[in-house]
């Protein structure tokens, strides 16, 4: 039998929770007898090979990208993780949601103080994305089946899920590794 | 007044005296009764219903209800804490918790419950409200994004500040903390030292100038379970 | 500078007409209201500074009352009734028509300052829907003709009296009510519809001692009629030997469950008979006080409910040694509600009659132990009263045998929605649901509201089911919905009700009902799986379970009652959740304002059929 396979992908996030994955330190030659990596930009393979046991999603959907490789992570994952804050509750991208979307995009690209765009035009190519609305975190987009909380997760907490997990144990996160921030 | 009886709460029996409430005889017995808008020394609220128990086979808020001789109570069954974890997780989608940047963090009792109950993620989705921020005083901060409608500070201004610094305006999912001026705290009486700063158990009532004084692993939850301190006392005796 | 002082001077007027009581700060309020068109914030500082209060406190009362306002409104306020059954017989059209003659939309006010528009919850019209109020004018069946000429009348002589041209049946042509209002009194029984001599039933109750009086209502089996149905005898046991030196006798006429309109009637046309059993409530519980909490939607009654209560002090019903009887004195306030559908709660009732916000109190102390002003207080409803007239007048004996065994009496019922005959039934309970759907001209219903948005919605399998305290109890609100209505929008609505009158002070209800509605109207919209009903139910079950009083506690029955009994409705809208994407993620409705702006569709979510374009990439991939 094969080694497992993991896929991992940052959506609206800050890489911070990737960080937080290499943060494992040495335990990554460990990971990395126990799997294989798949579409991941630590590897930066960029599409699926097949299936994978696991995926991890850092970050929220804000914009319609996000939801197609949200998608395809559930599409190609037989467990899906939330990791990290953004992933869970939209985060730091999500303070946009109570502001309306045409507002923000004349604060970033002509209204904001620190804004030099001598076009004067919010960038409208046919190659970006549309945003969502709103920023939606991941569980309300796909199904989830576990959460990692943190901004980011500790690398403790990663470590100890993918463990369980990859060894078939129930995920039974201590006390000490269940943090928001 | 000192008179007592017995009740049972979770199979155990403990001892309460007249004029208590379910959570202070619990309490008093090292039985934690989560809750959210109780504090000690206030005027009993009852808006959260965090600490909702099975009395008699009944939902009542314990922190209202007085404990009575042969009550029979249920706090730490499966379908009591599926009810709280339901209500915190209201409230979390209710307003705009965004832990990694609050200031309360780790000493946040809202999220020490969350942590208690291990809570990863709620299961309700996020309304994102729109709600202000009053910075005008110099000392403290209103950030209505994190309030959680408690009425504790409405409460400490009033009877232990003798203020009436704040009162709840609106009905409804309108409901909010409003200050007792035209226009902004800066306007009021309050002061940095004022019970009812200190009452907030979220970040919405904030002093300014002491963030993140305390380092990460240090804060109250980062260790030990909100209620902790309450459970020893039952360990404590029991030795 | 003038007008500052204008306002000071009227303000400080009102407040001490009132004796600067804070306790009356409902009435303070109204008439600072009517005379500014808004309570502003110069206002709440002079209010709070004369009652010896906080200005937040004040302005937390102003704030919770629909028909106070802080921001100017329009000398007239048209509060168009927005309920369910009023949208079934078109309010929205005429909602339409009032903007677009107005020249404004809801919740604003035209340039002149003469009227405002808003939408307000059922204000007891249900069997003449659709209605509203203008000012404190009722004017029914609306229709959208109707709304263009009220609107050009009002700007030509702005007096909405004028508006009504012809008065209805009975006291609604009496020369202090003068509304266009009907009774729709369709079928009288022999409790609270017949006719009864003034002074009787005061007489036969003065002869007996207090305690007897109780019992007598104990032996009648006299149950509330509000909806709960708490004896009424045990209730007047608790407040009569609760330790107080002041009790009150409360009568609720708050009646705010949509689609509910006896009391309306009972007021209309037997107001003696409820002052009558109000009194010898008083005497039973030993008061000396009562208060009618009228619901303000109901103020065109107050002036001639005023002069029944001056009546019966000249004939000595009320005042000092009623009937002649020494040592027994008893009278009657009037204290108008200001819009509020949680005031019903018997706690937040006393809560608003003590001049405060209308929250529930919590419990204990029940009422009758600590209630209006901390005394020993029962509250009673409209109807239940009068059931205490007749009881005293007829005998506990006669009233024990009318009704079914559980349940003994009359009950009046509104009914009103898809029927030949809405209007008012007094029948005696143990009549079923399908007899009453006969009376009425309902063969067609598939589905009726029993007791408001806070009872259940039932379907045929019920209609056998008789109305009483042990099978199908109701305050009597009944609603009926033919086979082209749309239940899940019908309790859609009543969610919205929910949400709106909801007080915010507990956590379940004030988040639970806006949680709850979002997935009602997910399944609505064809965005949920077979997984949303379950969480429509433990949801429903939780808010249901930990709310702090009956508001809370019913709130989920629109969505539980139906997926009860009309579960295939939400089935036949579920998706299949083979999707990868979850049910209720709405991706189109997510993009619609990104292409708005942009003026481009999505690259991966084409509008046209709502699927993803990379469907394929997916599959080969």
């Amino acid at each position: 039998m094969g080694k497992a396979k993991i896929a991992t992908t940052s959506l609206a996030g800050c890489f911070g929770c990737h960080m937080s994955l290499l943060d494992i330190d040495e335990r990554i030659l460990e990971l990395i007898e126990l799997v294989d990596f798949d579409k991941s930009p630590i590897d930066d393979i960029k599409t699926f090979s097949g299936r994978c046991l696991v995926g991890l999603v850092e970050g929220g959907c804000c914009n319609e990208e996000n939801v197609e490789v949200l998608k395809s992570f559930r599409e190609h994952c037989e467990i899906l993780i939330s990791f990290g804050d953004c992933a869970i509750m939209g985060g730091i991208p999500a303070m946009r949601n109570t502001i309306p979307l045409q507002e923000c995009l004349d604060e970033a690209y002509i209204n904001g103080p620190t804004v030099y765009n001598p076009s004067g035009e919010v960038p409208n190519d046919p190659e970006i994305p549309l945003l969502l609305n709103r920023v939606y975190p991941a569980h309300e987009v796909v199904r989830i089946d576990y959460h990692l909380p943190g901004c980011p997760p500790p690398a403790d907490t990663i470590w100890e899920a993918l463990v369980a997990l990859l060894s078939n144990k129930p995920l039974d996160l201590p006390y000490e590794l269940i943090k928001y921030d | 007044m000192s008179e007592t009886f017995t009740f049972v709460i979770d199979d155990k029996e403990i001892e309460g005296c007249f004029g208590q409430t379910i959570l202070e005889a619990a309490e008093e017995a090292g039985v934690y009764i989560p809750r959210l808008c109780h504090l000690k020394g206030l005027t009993p609220f009852g808006s959260c219903r965090v600490c909702t128990c099975m009395v008699n086979g009944r939902a009542m808020a314990a922190c209202t209800q007085p404990a009575a001789p042969g009550m029979i109570v249920e706090n730490a069954s499966e379908r009591v804490t599926e009810i709280r974890k339901s209500l915190v997780e209201m409230l979390f989608v209710e307003g705009n918790h965004f832990c990694m940047f609050c200031e309360r963090s780790g000493d946040c009792e809202l999220q020490g419950l969350a942590y208690r109950f291990g809570i990863a993620a709620p299961r309700y989705p996020y309304l994102f409200p729109e709600r202000d921020l009053d910075a005008s005083h110099d000392d403290i901060f209103i950030d209505r994004n994190r309030c959680v409608l408690c009425g504790r500070c409405v409460r400490a201004s009033r009877e232990k500040d003798g203020k009436h610094v704040f009162g709840f305006v609106g009905r409804g999912p309108a409901k909010r903390v409003q200050v007792n001026a035209e226009a902004a705290l800066a306007e009021t009486k309050v002061a940095v030292t004022d019970e009812a700063v200190a009452a907030c158990p979220v970040g919405a009532i904030l002093k300014k100038r002491t963030a993140y004084r305390v380092p990460v692993g240090e804060r109250r939850y980062d260790h030990e379970p909100i209620g902790s301190d309450i459970e020893k006392r039952r360990t404590a005796a029991a030795e | 500078m003038s007008q500052d002082h204008e306002l000071e001077r009227s303000v400080r007027a009102i407040c001490q007409a009132h004796d600067r009581d804070a306790g009356r700060l409902l009435d303070i309020v109204r008439q600072v209201q009517v005379r500014e068109g808004q309570v502003s914030g110069a206002a709440l500082d002079l209010i709070a500074e004369e009652l010896g209060q906080q200005r937040v406190e004040v302005e937390g009362v102003v704030s919770f009352y629909a028909f106070f306002s802080e921001e100017p409104q329009g000398r007239i306020v048209i509060r168009l009734c927005g309920d369910v059954i009023d949208r079934m017989q078109g309010a929205e059209r005429v909602g339409k028509v009032l903007e677009d003659e107005l020249g404004i939309r809801f919740g604003e006010t035209t340039e002149d300052g003469l009227i405002s528009l808003e939408w307000t919850a059922c204000i007891g019209m249900s069997d003449q829907a659709p209605a509203a109020l203008v000012g404190n004018v009722i004017v029914t069946q609306l229709a959208t003709d109707a709304a263009r000429d009220l609107v050009r009348e009002l700007r030509k002589h702005g007096d909405p009296q004028r508006l009504v041209r012809t008065f209805g049946d009975g006291n609604n042509a009496h020369e202090r009510v003068r509304a266009m209002v009907v009774n729709n009194i369709r079928q009288a029984g022999p409790v609270i519809l017949a006719e009864m001599e003034k002074g009787s039933a005061i007489r036969k109750s003065v002869a007996l001692s207090p305690a007897e009086v109780v019992r007598a209502v104990k032996t009648a089996r006299l149950r509330g009629r509000g909806g709960a149905g708490f004896p009424t005898g045990m209730k007047w046991q608790f407040t009569r030997t609760a330790e107080g030196d002041t009790r009150y006798i409360i009568c609720n006429a708050d009646e705010g469950e949509p689609g509910t309109f006896k009391d309306r009637v009972i007021l209309t046309e037997r107001p003696h008979l409820l002052f009558e059993g109000m009194t010898i409530a008083g005497y039973a519980i030993g008061a000396e006080k009562g208060i009618l909490y009228l619901r303000a939607e109901y103020a065109y009654l107050r002036s001639m409910l005023e002069e029944v209560l001056d009546t019966r002090r000249e004939k000595g019903l009320l005042g000092a040694h009623i009937c002649g009887k020494e040592g027994f004195a008893f009278d009657i306030r009037i204290q108008l509600g200001a819009g509020a559908y949680i005031c019903g709660e018997e706690t937040a009732l006393i809560s608003s009659a003590e001049g405060l916000r209308g929250d529930p109190k919590n419990r204990p102390p029940f009422p009758a132990q600590k209630g209006y002003k901390g005394c020993p207080s029962s509250v009673n409803n409209v109807e239940t009263l009068c059931c205490v007239a007749r009881i005293m007048d007829n005998g506990a004996g006669w009233f024990a045998q009318l009704g079914s065994e559980c349940s003994s009496g009359t009950k009046l019922f509104s009914v009103s929605g898809d029927c030949r005959s809405p209007g008012i039934y007094e029948l005696p309970f143990g009549t079923t649901l399908g007899e009453l759907l006969e009376l009425v001209g309902a063969g067609d219903a598939v589905g009726v509201q029993v007791g408001g948005p806070s009872g259940k919605m039932v379907g045929p399998a019920d209609f056998d089911r008789e109305f009483c305290f042990d099978d199908l109890a109701t305050g009597g609100s009944i609603m009926v919905f033919g086979p082209e209505r749309d239940l899940l929008e019908v309790a859609s609505g009543f969610m919205d009700f929910f949400i709106d009158e909801s007080c915010g002070y507990c956590t379940p209800c004030r988040v639970g009902n806006v949680l709850l509605k979002e997935r009602l109207d997910k399944v609505r919209a064809g965005l949920a799986d077979a997984s949303d009903l379950d969480y429509l139910e433990r949801l429903g079950e939780t808010v249901r379970t930990a709310s702090r009083c009956g508001l809370g506690q019913t709130s989920p029955n629109p969505i539980l009652s139906t997926l009860e009994n009309f579960r295939p409705l939400y089935e036949a809208r579920l998706k299949s959740p083979d999707e990868s994407l979850l049910a209720t993620f709405d991706i189109q409705g997510a993009l619609e304002e990104s292409r708005g702006i942009t003026g481009r569709d999505s690259l991966h979510f084409r509008r046209e059929d709502g699927r993803q374009n990379s469907q394929e990439k997916g599959a080969t991939a």
